[in-house]
């Protein structure tokens, strides 16, 4: 099968009636059952991402409701409100939700659920190992929160810095669950890696060669390979960390031989990447704000996906400079000084040809725009105080201090939160089939901006008067009232705006006006469908020829003879996207559910007896059997 | 300038870290480290500022242009605005990382065999100071209040009993973390006189929030006195209450853990207090050092610093007044 005979812009317009029983044909093959089997059985890429999404939402709110307790502690000196013991555990909970059950899990959700709808195919190539993710990720959450609730939370940071959580410092199974939520978000992780990974290289849209992915996309795909070299270090360290604690290895314990900055090394090894891994997506979804709203291709459309491929490698190469304050070889250091500041320059091209972007396109002024805005300001600041960090010298003033909190919320926040809500407010119209308010939509996000601000720029002072992070409370006397005060007021602010963000998505849930296909006159793909895109995604798989599809004058060509009875998706080039042959993938299985279950058990078992690893393994393989061989017939 | 007036470009400006200047801080430097800190700080800081200023500055003006169409000219424009800039940009960086190693290596300037040497233990939550001398029985041991001369460098050498804690001075000079079997070393070269506050900057468990100490530069002379009063053996009770005290510390738990040089009390997991009233701080300079806040202390640490490793001493009152007496005589 060759693109000439399956692309076939001009035959002439089939008549309604066929399109209907095509239409039929294919929601009958795709269907996916109601109710609360049918949710557990599915496979369907946009369920699935949805659901990461709406899950990583909720962790969201659990993981903001402990920065409110923590603002609260730290709002006035000498605060009893939170003994030290919960507060250790309330911020240890914060900062392992925020990376592990939200950032992460955001992205990924987001990846899952667009990158098909971009690319132009019907579902991602391995469904049934994807609701396997989904599934290890909730039960790796609820494991955690539910050990948390009963005051078992790990205490010791979401970094672990050993010895404070080896056994000896950290009895109690409180670092366990820590460890072994690891393993839960990061194989969830992996799987969405492969299968974004492989739908991007295997299943693009006929003519979409590598040079006309939208950026979004190659932002999800950088950022799931990093996924790929990040993740196992985590697991290998944490895994480490287990059989110290649990087998009596000695890893990590300098008086047998072992060495406590391995695990430093180890843990930032990941731990850096891992910032790019949820910074990068957020590039792509600026990206396809600003073109959609400036109604132009992205300036430089080689530059950026270099640069984000420069990003990635580079993110690789910083993670000393967590630890100068270790007394590395000074030579060693200055190696990560330049590394560090180096990966300024990929992010500046990107802010250049943004700008070049916008200049001269006079872009309307909706929220998702407002919301890019708010990511240049934030993430600039954010940005130079990083540069800050990476000088050794200025590092070791104010590393570990609340500069570095600072610095790392308008980041993260500034560089990534601001992107997803930008990104959700895009996309909500092609998720729903409805319009959010754009009034609500402008008051959030100032509500945000101001919050967000008020709370994070004072830290910056607080660090050089020498405030240190992770401190329950502190003394009256050291002259940071005002300055913890003003931030803790701007908590309540930011989290009004992420109510009144709450408020508006589930309003326009079942108020909001009917969203068209394409209520932005955006470029890519995910665009060229109804709202929202129905179980088998394009009625016929869409062919491009160009960047931006739907901006060309004629009608989008497209793909016919793929089986309507069959799950089946267009396999093509990975360099070219030339269609090379039809394949088929699976449908609905509760059996993915059951092994998850199973290995969940296992897993979270180990914690208290490690015999439950290898019954969890067993009990694993009938699941896993039944899978492979069942087959479910539409 | 007052605090007030200071902060006022914070909020006029952007990307402003504000200058205050005074008491605890990074920026008030008293060390030649701690002033090539700051220089670099402020240049990082000017030149940050600038660059912030000019890429919003064109964010502002890209917003607010009117449309044009696209043309082939105005593309090559474009692509030679963006090259130019990542070329400033990557010179500007080169600038950057120059200041830094320079300043990196000024601060990390090796010390010569004059500097005086004091190890620091860190334990949960505080900090053990001994200054080693020849023969070692004049070695000094203190708790939380580290003594340096002024003009004469101080090398310290760190180590820690348990987790890892992380020493810093903010107005002398960045961190060094003390690590659990790799000792570590850091330079202090006070330039003036004063009291400086220190605390732990490394997460490390319950008290972390309270893990701090003072550091007092003196003039030479009086450094040296201070060293030779140390090395008394604790001073002798001078009446029945200070002996009666020196009677309920030796026979309740506090030798467990405590050293009282020169009354047999030899504990070893817990601040020596041979001569606890000259600190000025107690539990790490948590609480000033007065009888109140020590009674109060010996009975119930925990409310203080929750998680800390003293058990409460429920002592019958006229112990408890005899033993503080007594401590209070250990000049």
């Amino acid at each position: 099968m060759s693109a000439r005979e399956t692309a076939s812009s001009r035959e002439p317009k089939e008549p309604e009636a066929r399109e209907e029983t095509e239409r039929a044909e294919l929601a009958r093959t795709w269907h996916e059952r109601e109710g609360f089997l049918g949710r557990i059985v599915s496979v369907d890429h946009k369920t699935i991402g949805r659901r990461y999404i709406i899950t990583a939402f909720v962790f969201f709110f659990l993981g903001g409701i402990e920065a409110l307790l923590i603002r609260l502690q730290l709002a006035v000196p000498e605060n009893r409100i939170l003994n030290p013991d919960l507060y250790n555990q309330i911020f240890t909970m914060h900062g392992t939700t925020m990376m592990f059950f939200f950032a992460v899990p955001m992205m990924l959700g987001l990846g899952l659920y667009f990158v098909p709808l971009m690319v132009g195919t019907r579902n991602i190539p391995f469904p049934r190992l994807n609701a396997v993710g989904y599934w290890f990720y909730l039960f790796g959450g609820l494991y955690l929160y539910l050990q948390f609730l009963g005051n078992g939370g790990p205490d010791a940071g979401w970094f672990d810095y050993v010895p404070l959580a080896s056994s000896q410092f950290s009895t109690g199974h409180r670092i366990d669950a820590w460890v072994q939520i690891i393993n839960f978000t990061e194989i969830s992780a992996l799987i969405v890696a492969a299968s974004i990974i492989v739908t991007v290289f295997k299943q693009r849209a006929p003519g979409m060669s590598l040079n006309r992915i939208p950026l979004f996309v190659w932002a999800m795909l950088i950022s799931m390979v990093m996924v790929i070299f990040a993740m196992p270090a985590v697991i290998f360290t944490a895994g480490s960390l287990n059989s110290d604690r649990t087998i009596g290895t000695h890893l990590f314990n300098p008086a047998e031989g072992g060495d406590v900055l391995l695990w430093q090394h180890t843990f930032w090894f990941f731990g850096h990447p891992e910032v790019y891994i949820i910074f990068l997506p957020a590039l792509g979804i600026i990206s396809s704000i600003l073109s959609a709203f400036c109604r132009r291709e992205v300036f430089g459309y080689t530059a950026m996906v270099l640069a984000l491929v420069a990003t990635a490698f580079l993110g690789f190469s910083l993670w000393v400079h967590h630890m100068f304050a270790t007394g590395l070889p000074q030579i060693g250091e200055s190696f990560f000084t330049a590394a560090s500041l180096m990966i300024a320059i990929p992010t500046g091209v990107q802010m250049f040809c943004w700008i070049a972007t916008i200049w001269g396109s006079r872009p309307r002024w909706e929220p998702p725009l407002l919301y890019v805005v708010a990511f240049f300001l934030l993430f600039l600041l954010g940005g130079m105080t990083g540069l800050m960090l990476a000088s050794v010298p200025m590092d070791l003033q104010v590393h570990d201090t609340f500069f570095v909190v600072g610095h790392l919320h308008y980041v993260l926040i500034g560089g990534a939160l601001f992107p997803v809500l930008g990104g959700l407010t895009f996309w909500f119209p092609k998720m729903t089939g409805r319009m959010l308010s754009r009034r609500l939509g402008f008051w959030s996000l100032g509500f945000l901006f101001v919050g967000f601000n008020m709370t994070f720029f004072p830290m910056h002072e607080l660090g050089f008067h020498g405030m240190p992070r992770r401190v329950y409370t502190y003394l009256p006397d050291k002259g940071w009232n005002f300055w913890n005060l003003v931030s803790s007021i701007g908590t309540v602010v930011l989290a009004i705006g992420v109510a009144l963000f709450l408020v508006n998505v589930l309003k326009s849930l079942y108020r909001g006006a009917r969203a068209p296909e394409n209520p932005w006159g955006a470029e890519t793909l995910e665009w060229a469908t109804e709202s929202p895109p129905p179980v088998y995604n394009f009625l016929r798989l869409p062919v491009v020829a160009s960047r931006s599809p739907l901006w060309e004058e004629k009608e989008l060509p497209f793909v016919t003879g793929l089986a309507l009875d069959r799950r089946e998706v267009l396999v093509t080039g990975a360099l070219d996207a030339a269609p090379s042959h039809r394949e088929e993938i699976p449908g609905p299985s509760p059996w993915p559910f059951v092994a998850s279950i199973t290995m969940s058990v296992g897993l979270i078992g180990s914690v208290f007896n490690v015999w439950w690893l290898p019954a969890g393994f067993v009990v694993s393989i009938p699941p896993a059997v039944a899978w492979y061989f069942t087959e479910e017939k539409p | 300038m007052s605090r007030t007036a200071c902060r006022a470009p914070l909020l006029l400006l952007l990307f402003l870290f504000t200058a205050c200047r005074g008491g605890y801080s990074a920026l008030d430097t008293a060390s030649p480290e701690a002033t090539r800190i700051t220089n670099l700080h402020w240049l990082m800081f000017w030149v940050t500022g600038a660059v912030s200023f000019v890429v919003i500055a064109a964010l502002a003006i890209a917003l607010t242009r009117r449309r044009t169409a696209e043309t082939r000219e105005g593309q090559r424009r474009r692509t030679r605005a963006v090259a130019a800039a990542a070329l400033l940009s990557t010179l500007v960086l080169l600038g950057l990382l120059t200041a830094s190693v320079l300043a990196g290596r000024a601060v990390a300037t090796p010390v010569g065999p004059a500097a005086l040497r004091i190890q620091v233990v860190g334990h949960q939550w505080w900090w053990e100071v001994s200054y080693p001398a020849e023969p070692p029985s004049e070695t000094v041991i203190t708790a939380n209040e580290i003594h340096v001369p002024v003009g004469r460098p101080v090398l310290l050498e760190l180590s820690t009993t348990d987790v890892i804690h992380s020493f810093w001075v903010p107005n002398l000079n960045g961190k060094k973390d003390l690590i659990p079997g790799r000792p570590t070393r850091h330079l202090l070269r006070p330039e003036r006189t004063g009291v400086f506050e220190g605390r732990c900057a490394e997460f490390c468990g319950y008290q972390h929030a309270h893990m701090g100490f003072l550091l007092i530069a003196e003039e030479p002379d009086r450094f040296e006195a201070w060293l030779t009063s140390q090395r008394r053996p604790a001073a002798e009770p001078s009446d029945a209450a200070g002996n009666h005290g020196r009677e309920v510390f030796l026979s309740s738990g506090c030798v467990l853990c405590h050293t009282i040089r020169g009354i047999g009390a030899f504990g070893h997991n817990a601040p020596d207090l041979t001569h606890l009233a000259s600190r000025r701080m107690i539990a790490s300079a948590t609480l000033p050092n007065t009888a109140g806040h020590l009674a109060g202390w010996v009975v119930d640490s925990q409310y203080v610093k929750p998680g800390n490793h003293m058990p409460p001493n429920l002592l019958p009152a006229e112990d408890l007044l005899d033993l503080i007496s007594y401590l209070r005589t250990l000049q």
